[in-house]
């Protein structure tokens, strides 16, 4: 499972924790379980929220790796110049 | 894939070799997207909205159509329904519908034989408007009784009870801010604005289409992403992406506000009309009125200090606008506000509002410089309160690797206090200021991108090289992918030749934005190199008769390595590609990828500036940009993006802004009242660049293009503060405003 920190204005769509538990070993699995999991975030990810692991944003990368224990943050949609 | 650390002395990075775009540039032999022409070819114009809001009550073209040499007439009924999301609003954009949304909005276009026709035309074409109530101020938009742009817009992240006009909201931040506070031994809370400022290229958008009537289409235009202008224009025109081939032209500036389309949809339009090539060519009053300037900011910013100048907390809430259209770049904006600094507890609140402005495109950093200013103005207030030395406040709470960031993810290896170091160290520092002169600094960060890259390396029969790669060169990408093709293959910079190539050459290219081309363009020409080599050396093992293993590549050639490789004379690349027909083949290699790891980039600038009491004008007598590239493969283009950002920044700081009047309109849509920096605004910018290796990237490099305009912004807020005494929390800080913040 994989812990993933979820940007305080979306934690409405997941009842309100901070952190969620889901399975996945890439960033796509883990986003799909996401929905999965609390479907109120489906629009959130569609809009192109991405995760960020261990530091680095995974943009569009849906088959980055992912293992139990890194840091995952849930991003809402951020805009590059 | 990690840097190789054990390689730190190169061949080719690090020079300064010559441009290879340079010799046409200036003898005049670069064609730009004006410079296209066609058999036949016919010119368009765009009759636009002279109201910031009204209804399109009726179109009426017949005079327009009656007059000799005019072929087609285009409105938003020439465009098919059915675009969703982005789409929609990139087509509203490049044409109304029901309603014009902001001064200069399109709502018609016509196709003319000759320029002067088709604007003659384009005044000819009657359009009746209801006018509406609009709403251009970012604050007043999200008001009560505000004229509402559009019911709906509004996204799934905005809470039940704000203002239509309220499209997104962000928030996020890690621990307690109100404990952080109350930590504090001073805390102080202002608010900042920051107006509209374009982009300011100086080629104005042009481009030439042709659309047959097998329904495929070409499309010559300048253009930061070809793909990007294929995708959006095809969405537009109902027609599949892979009908429409577009190449780019040379590019005389971009600065990300040609990362989208607002023309070239609407000259596709005319062509498949008059079934002839058309070419539209924009003025400098249509790019101000209607591309994309970046956003307009209200931003209060909060912040708690230690009297030994540790920062215990930081809050931020940022409302921006930009334009007709979702996007504004609050989002981002947040995300760098306090980057800078490691904050145990840290508060974002964001607000995309819309309001009858043009639709806002990315401008260098978007966001960033906005929260730049808020943020580090604040900073220096509160030094100055606590009589601290600014720089050694920023020393004292800076980020650095293993630092968990204000966005929340943790920090990989990054260079800010090595930027720091480098500006305490400067001379510029400690030089003794005149008579009303006074001395700014402060810090900056951009995250960087990677996005979709395809890139192929061929290579000759003489051994030389052409690598084909899809992001249009605007910073000196051409130069800087060269070098590192020259040093992977071991050739000289010389024998290697870039060439920007057409959207069916290769996969599909993000644009050059988010200081990505010499990052991952770059990056993959590496792989493809290695590719090319992997398959020199076949066939340098074939003709030894030896294991492909027991050869490497060195200096530019084959050798054998090892013991049983046996001994053999080099092969150079040059004496393998010239039997390569007769020896497998031609020689390549390819790689695509949307890599990751673009490692951050941050700034760190110095400014003196010199305030004349009796008029309140500015004048920047020195300035010093400190920056981390990771690794300068080309130091002069490397020190050209940190001079050209800190120019634009200083015109953002100073005079750049879009005033709108009571009426809605853009009060100074020409450079004489819109007024950029010119050289002689500008002293020599001294550069220094600092080399902390991305370990993203093979040869360590970071993206370089946009961190250089955010700290101008507070640097030249913070020197003028220290001139005058008077603090200007809203930008620009024209001298009408400083006159009147020193005559009290």
């Amino acid at each position: 499972m994989v812990d993933v920190t979820l940007w305080s204005s979306m934690r409405r769509f997941a009842d309100g924790q901070e952190t969620v538990s889901v399975a996945g070993n890439t960033v796509g699995e883990v986003l799909q379980n996401l929905v999965t999991s609390y479907p109120g975030l489906e629009p959130v990810i569609e809009d192109g929220a991405s995760l960020a692991v261990n530091g680095e944003y995974a943009g569009d990368s849906l088959q980055m790796e992912i293992k139990e224990g890194d840091e995952v943050f849930l991003l809402q949609r951020v805009r590059g110049g | 894939m990690a840097f190789d650390q054990e390689k730190d002395q190169f061949r080719v990075l690090g020079t300064r070799p010559d441009r290879p775009d340079g010799l046409d540039k200036v003898t005049g032999k670069a064609r730009y997207g004006a410079d296209m022409s066609a058999s036949g070819m016919l010119h368009g114009a765009i009759v636009r909205s002279p109201h910031a809001h009204a209804r399109i009550v009726k179109i009426d073209a017949s005079k327009a159509l009656a007059m000799k040499g005019v072929k087609a007439v285009v409105t938003r009924a020439d465009f098919p329904d059915g675009q969703k999301g982005e789409d929609w609003n990139i087509m509203e954009n490049c044409m109304a519908g029901e309603r014009a949304l902001y001064d200069g909005h399109a709502v018609a276009a016509v196709a003319a034989t000759t320029p002067w026709l088709a604007r003659d035309a384009a005044k000819a074409v009657e359009v009746e408007y209801e006018i509406l109530p609009h709403v251009t101020d970012v604050d007043k938009a999200m008001q009560d009784g505000a004229p509402v742009i559009r019911e709906g817009a509004a996204n799934y992240s905005v809470p039940e009870g704000m203002h239509p006009n309220v499209v997104r909201f962000i928030e996020f931040g890690h621990g307690d801010v109100e404990k952080g506070f109350e930590e504090a031994d001073v805390v102080m809370e202002n608010s900042y604005t920051t107006e509209a400022t374009h982009q300011g290229y100086i080629e104005p958008h042009a481009c030439l289409a042709q659309m047959g009537s097998d329904g495929r289409g070409e499309l010559w235009c300048c253009t930061q992403g070809h793909w990007f202008v294929r995708r959006m224009s095809a969405a537009c025109l109902g027609i599949e992406v892979s009908k429409l081939r577009v190449t780019p032209s040379e590019i005389g500036g971009g600065f990300g506000g040609k990362t989208t389309v607002f023309i070239d949809p609407v000259a596709l339009a005319l062509s498949r009309k008059a079934d002839r090539p058309v070419k539209i060519v924009m003025s400098r009053e249509e790019v101000l009125r209607a591309t994309g300037p970046t956003a307009a900011a209200s931003m209060d910013v909060k912040i708690g200090m230690t009297k030994d100048g540790k920062m215990t907390a930081g809050k931020a809430v940022f409302r921006m606008t930009g334009g007709a259209f979702p996007m504004a770049p609050v989002d981002s904006a947040l995300a760098c506000a306090f980057a800078c600094y490691d904050l145990e507890n840290v508060q974002h609140e964001g607000y995309d509002v819309m309001s009858n402005r043009p639709k806002q495109a990315a401008y260098r950093a978007p966001g960033s410089p906005m929260a730049a200013f808020a943020v580090e103005s604040l900073v220096d207030e509160m030094c100055r309160e606590l009589k601290l030395d600014p720089l050694e406040v920023r020393l004292k709470n800076a980020a650095k690797e293993g630092t968990k960031s204000s966005a929340g993810p943790t920090y990989p290896r990054i260079g800010l206090v090595e930027t720091l170091e480098a500006a305490k160290a400067h001379p510029h520092f400690t030089a003794p200021l005149g008579p009303n002169q006074g001395r700014g600094i402060a810090s900056g960060y951009w995250m960087n991108w990677g996005g979709e890259t395809s890139v192929s390396l061929a290579l000759s029969e003489d051994g030389t090289v052409t690598v084909s790669v899809g992001t249009p060169d605007i910073g000196g990408s051409r130069a800087s992918v060269a070098m590192m093709a020259a040093e992977a293959l071991g050739v000289e910079y010389e024998d290697v030749r870039v060439n920007v190539v057409e959207t069916g050459a290769l996969g599909v290219n993000e644009p050059t934005h988010g200081s990505r081309a010499t990052f991952a363009t770059g990056l993959a020409t590496i792989e493809a190199a290695t590719q090319a080599k992997k398959t020199l050396c076949e066939r340098a093992a074939a003709k030894w008769g030896i294991d492909a293993e027991a050869v490497i590549w060195e200096d530019g050639c084959a050798k054998p390595s090892g013991p049983n490789a046996g001994e053999f004379p080099p092969l150079s690349i040059g004496e393998i590609c010239a039997k390569m027909g007769r020896t497998g083949g031609p020689i390549s290699g390819h790689f695509e990828a949307t890599p990751m790891g673009f490692g951050g980039s941050f700034g760190t600038h110095i400014v003196d500036v010199e305030v004349d009491p009796e008029t309140g004008h500015t004048s920047v007598v020195r300035y010093t940009v400190v920056q981390d590239a990771g690794k300068a493969i080309h130091p002069s283009y490397v020190e050209g993006q940190f001079q050209g950002g800190a120019a634009q920044g200083i015109g953002w700081a100073l005079n750049e802004e879009y005033i709108y009047g009571e009426d809605g309109r853009l009060q100074n849509p020409i450079f004489l009242d819109y007024r950029v920096p010119v050289a002689s605004d500008l002293p020599m910018i001294d550069t220094v660049i600092v080399e902390v290796p991305n370990p993203g990237h093979p040869y360590g490099v970071r993206g370089v293009g946009e961190t250089g305009i955010t700290p101008p912004l507070p640097a030249i807020a913070n020197a003028v503060a220290d001139a005058t005494g008077q603090r200007l929390r809203g930008l620009p800080v024209s001298p009408p405003k400083i006159l009147a913040a020193i005559k009290g």
